[in-house]
């Protein structure tokens, strides 16, 4: 066989800033495709009435689906501001090496505000997640 | 000397046959989701309380019941689109990887459905 180059496998893969950003938006992703299944699980139990929901909230309120909360607020947060960039890079801008370079800790601090500010709305202001 | 085929080139859809569909509604739900979503945050945490009534309440309204059928249509749409690129990548067994795929569109097709089918229930008065 001839000794072709070799596309790099990930495990020799130089650590590089679009490695992160990119593999944490499609982790967003697939936490928010969850958050999905959990929205629509709520909304079901509202349309079955007070007693079903009554349930779904005792079982909505555990440990885990509060840890699934804070993912989601994080998720969501980065998801939106990264997806935002891509639209963007979609339309050929900022697609230059210190351009994206910058975009990304742009994205970086924006989506950590926004994770603050939905953060602090969904488990401070009135304690509504409790 | 390329070796397509004029009818190939003229469709321009490549070996996938579907060309750039699926890049384009991965685009075109992204766009709505943008305010879609942080419509549906927003309008969440407003709620004074998640209690029965309150949220049924919410959901009664027409404009929140047809923005929250919009986002529920749309967010699973571009889920399924993204989830499906997940698996593609991810699962290379062709069997488990067919079987995974349709696993994901059916489930997607079936949280869309309850999802629009709750809102509707509450919205047309019908919840207990």
């Amino acid at each position: 066989m001839p000794q072709r180059p070799l596309s790099p496998h990930l495990s020799v893969y130089k650590f590089q800033y679009t490695l992160t950003t990119s593999i944490l938006n499609r982790a967003a992703g697939l936490v928010l495709s969850l958050g999905l299944l959990a929205l629509v699980y709520w909304l079901m139990a509202v349309a079955s009435g007070t007693s079903a929901y009554t349930r779904a909230s005792a079982m909505l309120s555990l440990g885990v689906f509060k840890l699934l909360y804070l993912g989601l607020v994080a998720a969501f947060s980065y998801h939106l501001v990264a997806g935002v960039r891509h639209l963007i890079w979609d339309t050929g801008r900022g697609l230059e090496r210190e351009q994206a370079r910058r975009s990304a800790w742009l994205v970086a601090g924006v989506s950590i505000v926004l994770m603050a500010l939905f953060g602090y709305c969904a488990f401070m202001a009135g304690a509504r997640i409790s | 000397m390329s070796l397509r085929s004029p009818l190939g080139r003229v469709l321009g859809t490549g070996s996938a046959k579907e060309g750039v569909r699926h890049w384009w509604v991965q685009r075109l739900t992204s766009i709505a989701l943008v305010p879609l979503s942080i419509w549906f945050v927003v309008s969440l945490l407003s709620l004074p309380s998640f209690d029965h009534a309150i949220v049924a309440a919410w959901m009664s309204q027409s404009r929140t019941a047809l923005l929250l059928v919009l986002f529920v249509l749309v967010g699973a749409w571009h889920s399924q689109l993204g989830v499906r690129v997940v698996v593609e990548d991810y699962v290379h067994a062709t069997g488990l990887r067919t079987l995974t795929l349709v696993v994901v569109t059916f489930a997607h097709a079936l949280v869309a459905a309850a999802g629009v089918f709750a809102i509707l229930k509450v919205a047309c008065g019908s919840a207990a």
